[in-house]
């Protein structure tokens, strides 16, 4: 079985964001893109379940991009992914869109486990995981901290606000993950040789319909730099009394 | 399609959780400005609090009921909603940007042949049509934007959108039970984490960062974390270095938080910590170098060392306190 892994493609987080002269998305001169952070569990997850499954199983990673993903792609394979599949579009789709699109490449893969990253640290929504699974018709299980694949049943634990939810549910899966799965593995200088060699399977693809339509992009309101009350204890006083009388918050 | 709002609220353990409030609240103005009707829906067992919803809505509020509903079952909630959406037509469905409704949203998404947009901070009504805003890249920059599908499904940030008590009378709470339950995936059990307050749901924060020194010297955080009635927060450097638990740490990677007071001690401000904390209401900062970067989103700071600083301000709010 092919074990599917979705790979998005971001500016680095350490970007200082500059809006573009569209006023809809950002200038991407002089940034460094990388593999989504939340990707990276989720490769190493799929690396993970394939040195487990054993046999034929093999892994492919699938990415919803424009050819500038192609760097981003070829360190995916580095990591020991086998193959790679680009949905080419020069169109800045929205969660849906890319969804669709890579729920119809799982399903010609006829992938059962699938991962996702549990958010991407562009657009920050957090739902193209679930989004593809629902698509599929397939079992999801979102911001997954433990995961145990044993035949067709699966268990996980997902974290959520103040613990964590133990979760049962069945193949076939997508699984979102969340930072704390594993300890996701570096690259070797082998496995940077061997991605060289390695397919990337590029498709153009038809984005139709745009149903979340950006009307403008804006920094937040920038901040009045504050108050230095002072340098040592003797201005825990005047800190409470600020919080209490000016800010009002204690 | 006939405009008509229903609010996806959301309990947990039998508790109403306080964001379903800030739901409940901003579907009721949005029923005022669109002029159409609005109704709730929460899915659980016995839910020990359900008539505090009076409090804040005089619409209808169903509660589907079934004791297997106790827990979490992403395969039957989305069922129940997607089905009660489809057959009485609602046209806008609000969640709560949580663990569960980011989970569930995106199904009835699907299920109801809908767009959806997550953790919109802002939803105004301008000629006709709905606005939203939602931070990107972390909070570094904002997108204002429409949903074009016909339905809308979003959710909302918590501890962002008021939740204001009405006294237009009572809701009227009707419950259904459930009987077909597709149960394919489930939550078996709870783990309650030890810490008692989680980031995402505090309304103060006092985080450590590297500057503490080390695990043993975190009692000065959660000593004012508790005097302050407040939740424990970190930086990634400290948890990378297993001084903190992972659920502990705010910023880009992490969790975002914005909360109405955020104590910084010890902490650089690096741009990822200040991705997830820089909407706090009120920041103070804690941190022996007064160039550090975390100054510049502090409303107020103390450039001193947080041993010295932490069991003084302690014992100040202690004193308040008492
Ligand atoms: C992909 C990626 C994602 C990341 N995501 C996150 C994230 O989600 N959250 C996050 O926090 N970071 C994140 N980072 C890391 C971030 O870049 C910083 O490394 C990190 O935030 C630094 O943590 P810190 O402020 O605790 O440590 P440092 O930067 O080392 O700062 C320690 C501070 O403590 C002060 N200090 C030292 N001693 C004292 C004393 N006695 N009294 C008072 N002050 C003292 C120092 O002046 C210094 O400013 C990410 C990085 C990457 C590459
Ligand atoms: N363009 C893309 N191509 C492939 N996978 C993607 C793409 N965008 C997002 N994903 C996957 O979906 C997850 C959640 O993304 P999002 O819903 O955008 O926050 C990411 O962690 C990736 O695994």
């Amino acid at each position: 079985m092919k074990i599917a892994v979705c790979v998005s493609h971001v500016p680095d987080t350490a970007t200082r964001i500059k809006i573009g002269t569209d006023r809809k998305s950002i200038d991407n001169t002089g940034v460094t893109f990388v593999i989504n952070p939340y990707d990276e569990f989720a490769i190493e997850e799929a690396l993970k379940t394939k040195e487990k499954l054993g046999g034929d199983s093999s892994t492919i990673s699938i990415t919803v991009g424009d050819d500038s993903a192609k760097e981003t792609i070829r360190k995916v394979l580095a990591l020991g992914i086998d193959e790679a599949v680009l949905l080419k579009t020069d169109k800045n789709p929205d969660s849906l869109s890319v969804a669709k699109a890579l729920a119809e490449e799982i399903k010609s893969l006829g992938s059962e486990i699938v991962f996702f990253g549990k958010q991407s640290v562009d657009y920050d929504s957090g739902i193209i995981g679930q989004l593809t699974a629902e698509l599929l018709g397939f079992n999801c299980i979102s911001v997954v901290v433990d995961l145990n694949i044993e035949g067709n049943k699966v268990i996980a634990e997902r974290e959520i606000e103040g613990g964590r939810e133990v979760v049962e549910s069945e193949l076939p899966i997508v699984i979102t993950a969340q930072k704390g799965l594993n300890q996701p593995r570096y690259a070797t200088l082998k496995g940077i040789m061997a991605a060289k060699k390695k397919n990337i399977t590029e498709k153009q693809i038809q984005i139709n319909d745009i149903s979340v339509e950006i009307a403008e992009m804006n920094l937040p309101p920038s901040k009045q730099p504050g108050r230095i009350v002072g340098t040592d204890v003797t201005a825990v006083p005047e800190l409470v009394r600020l919080l209490r009388e000016e800010a009002k918050v204690i | 399609m006939k405009e008509k709002i229903l609010a996806v609220l959301e309990q947990r353990e039998g508790q109403i959780k306080k964001v379903s409030y800030e739901v409940l609240s901003l579907a009721n103005r949005l029923s005022r400005q669109l002029a159409c009707e609005s109704e709730a829906i929460i899915i659980g067992d016995e839910i020990s609090n359900i008539l505090e919803l009076n409090n804040y809505s005089s619409d209808k509020i169903i509660h589907f009921k079934n004791s297997r509903l106790n827990y979490y079952s992403s395969s039957a909630y989305s069922k129940i909603i997607s089905d009660f959406v489809n057959e009485d037509q609602f046209s806008i469905v609000i969640f709560p940007n949580t663990a569960m409704g980011i989970d569930l949203a995106p199904r009835v998404a699907v299920k109801t042949n809908s767009a959806i947009a997550t953790d919109c901070i802002k939803v105004e009504l301008n000629e006709g049509n709905l606005f939203f805003t939602k931070p990107v890249y972390a909070g570094k920059s904002l997108i204002n934007f429409r949903i074009n599908s016909e339905r809308k499904v979003f959710t909302i940030r918590p501890n962002i959108f008021k939740a204001e008590k009405s006294d237009a009378g009572k809701a009227s709470i009707e419950v259904k039970e459930v009987s077909e339950l597709d149960l394919r995936t489930k939550v078996t059990s709870y783990k309650k984490s030890e810490g008692k307050l989680d980031v995402s749901e505090a309304d103060i924060i006092v985080s450590g960062g590297r500057g503490m020194k080390g695990p043993e010297n975190f009692h000065l955080i959660e000593e004012l974390a508790e005097a302050l009635g407040a939740a424990v927060g970190a930086s990634r450097a400290v948890v990378d270095a297993g001084w903190r638990p992972h659920r502990e740490q705010v910023g880009q990677t992490g969790k975002t938080v914005s909360p109405t007071l955020y104590v910084a001690c010890g902490i650089s401000g690096a741009i990822q910590h200040l991705a997830g904390m820089s909407s706090s209401k009120y920041i103070v900062a804690i941190n022996k170098d007064k160039d550090a970067p975390i100054f510049n989103v502090a409303d107020y700071g103390i450039a001193g060392d947080v041993f010295e600083i932490l069991p003084a301000l302690t014992q100040e709010i202690k004193k308040l306190k008492s």
